[in-house]
């Protein structure tokens, strides 16, 4: 189907990192059933880096490459730069979505944050709690700005 | 690798018969029906025996059927003609129902903002209403009642005589929007006490772009399009006449082969319900036995519709969701909400639609297929973890 990019559908058929981090440093888990998109990322820190990242995406086709490549784009690098990764370069980085499918790779986005600000939480890190997206803001209760 | 097409729902395969009755009309016979030489009457002969096919299909007089440029135009000029003929009379109050067609539902809509009444009936759980919950719905001032024949995503058959029968009974114009039956099921207008029918020529085999509106004799019919006299004035511009010879040599290769087409058809829906039934957390999507020949529609709890069909294109099977994700917008399908299903479910949809070309080793490879895309699916998906931990409830049991 013509609806995605080449690189897209490499990701959406052989997803990289997909599974669980039973022992996870951090944990983070954004989009709503309702919404049709729910992406959990799980990471594994040390000093400061991500030695390791798993993702389960619940979603579209876009949903599932962008969680793919976002995994791909902070595997090994400091939190800093993780935290710096925007949807729109995970997007970029797909040779691009469909404007209807940016709302998706929203999440990978998201999902990282949160899965870095439960890493701050646990360890009990004092951090800006300003750079992390609010939850509940979203009217039909999710977890993800549209 | 193979196609399997499951997806007669959306559009069907052309006839060889079909592109047979059509060809003279793109090449010899190019005369314009309203003209009075001998290429234009050769043309304008073809128009109407076309039109007494249409008329035979349906039960009707050719009078009584106007051609149009598809389902979706039918639809419009049928609900616009009632509802003129009713503010006439002061009637502003229409009766449907909630899962019908958007070329339905967004004409009432508008409808509504010019000052009109609607009343959308509950299609329940399964997909069906009753004569007895439109008799209920009938106001003194409804000047229309517009239900489906057929559900386009769930195939639920509605019972339409009886309805029908109601409408005639308290003197209100029914219309009935056929897009999805006509073809597949036999329809007779007198029988079913159908004042307005609306139906389309690709559904069954036929060109896209084409359609019939049938109004009763002694409905006038609302222009939607003005210009010259074509279809006694109702509906200008120059008839698509190669469209419209391939509708009826469609339609007839449809309505001859109608009951044998249905069984096999039927036999393969059967069977591909059960196979896919015995995927755990699934739910079959409207009335087991009252539904379309060639229709399935199922939901499976913890996946996404846009991946299961990506997925399933990639082993050869083509077929359609209602999810939010395919349809561009965050709410999945109209229908799934309007049957009851919840938004998490809806979004795991999928509908495959068969057609008589469709074999029972194509069956067996959907069935295998669509097993393995939603273990697959279910196996990467944080939902379906959280399902299986209990963490929460299954939806679907
Ligand atoms: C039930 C129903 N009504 C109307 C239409 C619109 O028909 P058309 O595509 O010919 O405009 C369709 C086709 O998608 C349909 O399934
Ligand atoms: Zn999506
Ligand atoms: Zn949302």
């Amino acid at each position: 189907m013509a609806l995605y990019s080449e690189t897209v559908m490499d990701h959406f058929r052989n997803p990289r990192n997909v599974g669980v981090i039973e022992d996870a440093d951090g944990v983070g888990e954004v989009g709503n059933a309702k919404c049709g998109d729910i992406m959990k990322i799980y990471l594994k820190i040390k000093d400061d880096v991500i030695e390791d990242v798993k993702f389960e995406t619940f979603g579209c086709g876009s949903a599932i490459a962008s969680s793919s490549m976002a995994t791909e784009m902070i595997k090994g690098k400091p939190l800093s730069e993780a935290l710096a990764l925007t949807n729109k370069a995970v997007a970029q980085a797909l040779d691009g979505l469909p404007a209807h499918k940016l709302h998706c790779s929203v999440l990978a986005e998201e999902a990282i944050k949160k899965a870095i600000q439960d890493y701050y939480e646990k360890t009990g890190a004092d951090y800006d709690k300003s750079i992390f997206p609010a939850c509940d803001s979203c009217d039909h209760g999710c977890c993800h700005s549209h | 690798m193979r196609h399997i097409y499951a997806d007669n729902a959306a559009t069907t395969k052309m006839s060889q018969a079909a592109i047979r009755g059509m060809l003279p009309y793109l090449d010899g016979i190019y005369g314009n029906p309203s003209s009075l030489h001998s290429t234009g009457q050769a043309a304008k002969e073809a128009l109407e025996s076309a039109r007494a096919v249409m008329a035979r299909g349906l039960g009707c007089d050719p009078r009584e059927i106007t051609f149009t440029s598809g389902g979706s135009e039918a639809d419009n000029q049928a609900i616009r003609t009632a509802a003129w003929l009713g503010a006439k009379k002061g009637k502003k109050h229409i009766v449907s129902t909630a899962f019908e067609h958007h070329a339905v539902l967004h004409t009432l809509e508008a409808l509504e903002k010019e000052g009109f009444a609607v009343t959308l009936l509950d299609v329940h759980g399964d997909g069906l209403i009753t004569a007895e919950e439109v008799a209920a719905a009938i106001r003194p001032d409804t000047c229309l009642v517009t239900v489906m024949y057929a559900n386009n995503e769930v195939g639920t058959v509605e019972p339409i005589a009886e309805i029908g029968a109601v409408c005639r009974e308290k003197g209100v114009l029914f219309h009935t929007d056929a897009v999805q039956a006509a073809g597949h099921l036999a329809i007779d207008v007198e029988k079913e006490h159908i004042d307005l029918l609306s139906l389309s020529a690709h559904k069954f085999h036929g060109p896209k772009g084409v359609g019939v509106l049938y109004a009763r004799k002694g409905i006038p019919l609302q222009n939607l399009i003005y210009g010259g006299a074509q279809e006694r004035g109702k509906r200008a511009g120059t008839e698509n006449l190669p469209a419209i010879m391939g509708m009826a040599a469609a339609f007839e290769e449809a309505l001859a082969g109608m009951d044998e087409r249905a069984a096999h058809v039927t036999a393969l829906r059967d069977k591909l319900i059960d196979g896919l039934g015995q995927i755990p957390h699934s739910l079959l999507n409207g009335h087991r036995t009252q539904r379309l020949p060639g229709n399935v529609s199922f939901c499976f709890e913890g996946i996404e519709g846009e991946s299961l069909l990506l997925l399933l294109d990639d082993k050869g099977v083509e077929a359609s969701s209602g999810s939010a994700c395919t349809s561009g917008s965050l709410d999945p399908s109209h229908v799934l909400l309007a049957l009851g299903r919840p938004h998490e479910i809806a979004h795991g949809s999928l509908r495959l639609s068969l057609s008589h070309e469709n074999t029972q080793e194509e069956v067996d490879h959907i069935i295998r297929s669509v097993t393995e895309v939603v273990e697959y699916l279910r196996g990467i998906s944080p939902v379906w973890r959280d399902l299986q931990s209990g963490k929460q409830n299954f939806v679907i049991q």
